[in-house]
């Protein structure tokens, strides 16, 4: 069991703190890309930063972004690593994150069935969804009116993190963060 | 550099998936609708990332992708082919992000210096594989001009897909094992797209298959010089 100090709770809420470049109303702490902090001595730090996808090109961004609040709150040393281990994966998003992924137009993703071991195990599901579908997963759900019958546009969208669907109760096109 | 069996792997695997986004890449602004321009960019960017991993575990990244010779890329043919009709890149990216797919599984389930990068590109690839599985259905079992054009796509490269299964120092793979599955799985997205596996050689004197030795065909000379002309007539240069 490793000690988190005071210190390093408190960095690791400000690291947390910093917005998505992309997502603003979403802070790194919702998207669960902060992995831990290690202060050495008292103005030093490295964070472990996890990237969604492996060519997210936010993460340039994101890593000078908690430098300068770092900085701000008297470090003088920030070292900001990538980790790829353990995967990031969708489930990793708070549910505080995925209430302001809805409330900003954007489907969250739905939760991964859990896995017995071993690394792979994405299926991807039939491209239109509707209610009380069979689909372990559930339906994606309109995050403008709420409706589960939604087809694919698209199977990327603005980020590759997001899928294009379009609601056939409202028509309204949306991007759904897909799971991952 | 020394190559070491560890570097060797690391540009071999690297290599593929910059070429390949580099040639996806040649799609912005010709995609047929806007949502497969999105779609391939994407997918060209999840190729890149996972180059920047490979290719930093091999050296530095920026001098591997933009001053090396033609003759050091250690990537196959088959991702080095001109992206072709529309049709040539759907069949590209079947035979190539299902055998990607393959891969990553087997390596991300040992240990092993690629384990990290593979068991989260896996996941990126399953949406790979599952673009070019939908589009080849749609294709092949589309109108009569779409399937000539998909089976036409299907047979050019044939010949080059022999030679992912050629055994990468440095990696410990089942590569008899890889190469049945991937005639599984890509047979079955053909016949289910009303398509006939082509029947041309895969290996041996007729069929493609030296990229992982170093030796390319005539379009790869002429893609490394529009990749790499910004890179080396203004050295150091950035945004």
């Amino acid at each position: 069991m490793v000690t988190v100090t005071a210190l390093e709770e408190e960095l690791l809420r400000l690291a947390g703190s910093v917005p998505d470049p992309e997502l603003p109303t979403l802070t790194l702490e919702d998207l669960g890309v902060v992995r831990a902090v290690h202060a050495r001595g008292t103005d030093a730090v490295e964070v472990e930063l996890t990237p969604t996808y492996t060519g997210c090109p936010a993460v340039e961004t994101m890593s000078r972004d908690i430098e300068r609040v770092l900085h701000e709150h008297g470090m003088r040393e920030v070292v900001v690593r990538t980790v790829l281990t353990p995967a990031w994966s969708t489930d990793d998003i708070t549910a505080e994150g995925r209430r302001k992924l809805q409330e900003f137009g954007i489907a969250p993703p739905r939760p991964n069935r859990p896995q017995a071991s071993g690394p792979v195990a994405v299926r991807l599901g039939p491209t239109h969804t509707v209610a009380g579908s069979p689909e372990p997963d559930g339906p994606v759900c309109c995050p403008h009116c709420g409706s589960a019958e939604t087809e694919l546009l698209s199977r990327f969208s603005s980020t590759a993190c997001k899928a294009l669907r379009r609601c056939l109760t409202c028509r309204e096109p949306f991007d759904h963060f897909k799971e991952l | 550099m020394t190559v070491t069996a560890h570097t060797g792997a690391a540009l071999a695997l690297g290599d593929d998936a910059l070429v390949l986004s580099h040639r996806l890449g040649e799609w912005a602004g010709h995609a047929p609708v806007l949502e497969e321009e999105v779609a391939l960019a994407n997918i060209a960017l999840d190729l890149l990332g996972q180059a920047r991993v490979l290719l930093s575990m091999a050296g530095d990244e920026d001098e591997l992708a933009y001053l090396r010779e033609e003759r050091a890329f250690r990537n196959l043919q088959l991702v080095e082919q001109p992206g072709g009709d529309f049709a040539h890149t759907i069949a590209r990216q079947l035979y190539f992000s299902t055998y990607q797919r393959l891969l990553y599984t087997q390596l991300a389930a040992q240990e092993g210096a690629f384990a990290g990068l593979a068991a989260k590109a896996v996941k990126e690839v399953a949406y790979h594989q599952d673009h070019a599985e939908q589009w080849t259905l749609r294709l092949g079992d589309g109108t009569a001009q779409s399937h000539e054009r998909m089976r036409r796509a299907c047979e050019a490269l044939w010949r080059f897909t022999g030679e992912m299964f050629q055994p990468i120092e440095g990696v410990e793979v089942d590569w008899a094992g890889l190469q049945t599955a991937w005639l599984e799985s890509v047979s079955d997205t053909l016949r289910r797209a009303t398509l006939e596996v082509p029947e041309g050689p895969r290996s041996g004197a007729w069929a493609a298959g030296a990229g992982r030795q170093g030796l390319h065909t005539e379009p790869f000379g002429r893609m490394l010089a529009e990749m790499q002309h910004l890179h080396r007539s203004h050295p150091g240069a950035s945004w």
